[in-house]
């Protein structure tokens, strides 16, 4: 028997597989990250949106500084235990459908932070919100970046091959 | 019932229709156009991977718009929250409704338009008034004010610089205003009138270096901070239809609307002479904002209040002096 799931709060009770198909295919090329960095990851973050390497090409430069309007959370840096509850808060005021990229080793599991008797940053982002990506890196380049968002792009489409929107694919199309 | 209210009334719906068409794929292909100028400004090739060139972009960005959660904040006041975005949105359609896009082409030529159009467009103030306050929140709340005070210190150059325009054609009738730049465009005859119009119109649409009121480093993102989704949305596209409708206007009172340079018309459409000239106005517009940073909020008011007034005023006396001696 497989346990019932809870259903989250503006996630829609009933779905039509077709419509989610192209919503998704929508989401997937346009999402906006929220304007939020943590540390020295978020200059990587910015690096990312600038001329070299422009994330705007796969329509995620959009970074929208109210977490109102934006879809994706870049934990990009260290996460205090002070700053745990902010992020928390944040991630809470974004609305439905939302996804989250914990960016650096930081943000995946403390980094160089974390040793026996540590009191002042949260060991990992999942631990205070539920995290999509991971991109390790201390910090990435922002070409690890870029290769996180287009994973999330074929976690969302299901599969680089069903994102029909995007022109060029990678080679092979996996990870 | 006579037969020509019947056919009046089909002409206002159907043209109705049209400007609702128009400015949603407007509003589209100026979102992508903004992207591109802002990447090739900054050295980067702007969206390029999602369809040719980029183009599927904003219809992508449309439709993750509509699949998002609306969210009201438990705070606000819910029925001026959900009314603001499309109270924004509606006197701007008005707009389209007396623009002259070519001698036959004009929804309705009323001899008051160009009265209309900027009551109208005074009208989305407080459609921004009344988003920022009913959101209940301190930024947006900021953000508003901030806007109801550029937009009234900068609609009295605009109307000023129009009033010079007017009194030159002695009519408010866009057709004749038009009609009367057949041979020489009203930029050359009013060149301080034409640029302090564009200015303020800038300021007008809320556009950098004026966005003030949704200045990112200090006000989140100023009036609409608490909109999520397909609302944001719509104030989305009531900024860029707003951007081509203060164009239009600019190129029907002085860059001769659909004639073309000096009376040369080479046999070009009407249309075609209209839409390319607000089409670079709108280039124009977008080129300033990704080259200018944004102004501090007490010099926006002092160069409005203190330069742009003053000079209107005295352009305005300078030109029904001429006007009356001439």
């Amino acid at each position: 028997m497989e346990a019932q799931r809870r259903i989250e709060p503006g996630e829609p009770v009933i779905k039509f597989a077709l419509l989610d198909d192209i919503l998704n295919l929508a989401r997937a090329n346009s999402l906006w990250p929220m304007t939020f960095g943590l540390a020295c990851c978020a200059i990587e973050m910015m690096a990312a949106g600038a001329s070299r390497f422009d994330l705007d090409r796969f329509g995620a430069n959009v970074f929208r500084p109210s977490p109102r309007q934006s879809d994706l959370m870049i934990v990009a840096g260290t996460i205090s235990k002070k700053m745990g509850p902010a992020i928390q808060r944040l991630w809470d005021q974004m609305p439905n459908p939302k996804w989250c990229i914990a960016m650096g080793n930081c943000a995946i599991s403390g980094g160089p932070f974390e040793y026996d008797g540590q009191y002042a940053i949260v060991p990992g982002a999942h631990l205070i919100i539920p995290v999509d990506i991971c991109v390790p890196g201390c910090p990435p380049r922002p070409e690890g970046l870029i290769q996180g968002l287009l994973a999330l792009e074929d976690k969302i489409t299901r599969g680089e091959d069903r994102n029909y929107l995007r022109r060029f694919h990678r080679k092979g199309g996996k990870v | 019932m006579g037969n020509e209210v019947g056919s009046e009334w089909i002409r206002l719906i159907v043209g109705a229709v049209i400007a609702l068409a128009f400015a949603s794929l407007n509003a589209l292909f100026l979102v992508w156009l903004e992207r591109k100028v802002a990447g090739h400004i900054q050295l980067r090739p702007g969206p390029k991977e999602v369809g040719p060139f980029g183009l599927l972009q904003t219809i992508a960005d449309a439709l993750k718009l509509v699949g998002k959660e609306l969210i009201t904040p438990s705070a606000a006041d819910k029925k001026l929250f959900v009314i603001a975005p499309v109270l924004i949105f509606m006197p701007v359609l008005v707009g389209f409704l007396v623009l002259p896009f070519a001698p036959e082409l004009i929804i309705r030529d009323m001899n008051l338009g160009v009265l209309l159009i900027f009551a109208f467009s005074t009208f989305s103030v407080l459609a921004i008034l009344a988003g920022g306050w009913s959101s209940n929140n301190k930024y947006a709340l900021l953000g508003a004010i901030r806007s109801v005070a550029q937009n009234v210190a900068y609609e009295i150059p605009l109307l000023l610089t129009v009033m010079s325009v007017v009194l030159m054609v002695n009519s408010l009738r866009f057709s004749e205003i038009v009609q009367a730049q057949g041979h020489i465009w009203f930029i050359f005859l009013q060149p301080v009138a034409g640029l302090i119009y564009l200015i303020s119109a800038t300021a007008e649409t809320n556009r950098a270096p004026f966005d003030i009121p949704e200045a990112e480093s200090e006000l989140v993102a100023g009036f609409h901070t608490e909109y999520s989704g397909m609302r944001f949305g719509l104030f989305f596209l009531a900024e860029y239809t707003n951007m081509f409708i203060v164009s239009a206007v600019a190129t029907s009172l002085f860059f001769g609307g659909w004639h073309g340079p000096f009376g040369f018309d080479m046999k070009i459409p009407g249309i075609v002479w209209f839409m390319l000239k607000t089409y670079f106005l709108i280039f124009v517009i977008m080129w300033v904002r990704w080259t200018f940073p944004r102004i501090r909020f007490d010099q926006l008011m002092n160069f409005s209040w203190k330069f742009m007034i003053p000079v209107s005023l005295a352009n305005l006396l300078v030109t029904a002096v001429v006007l009356k001696f001439i």
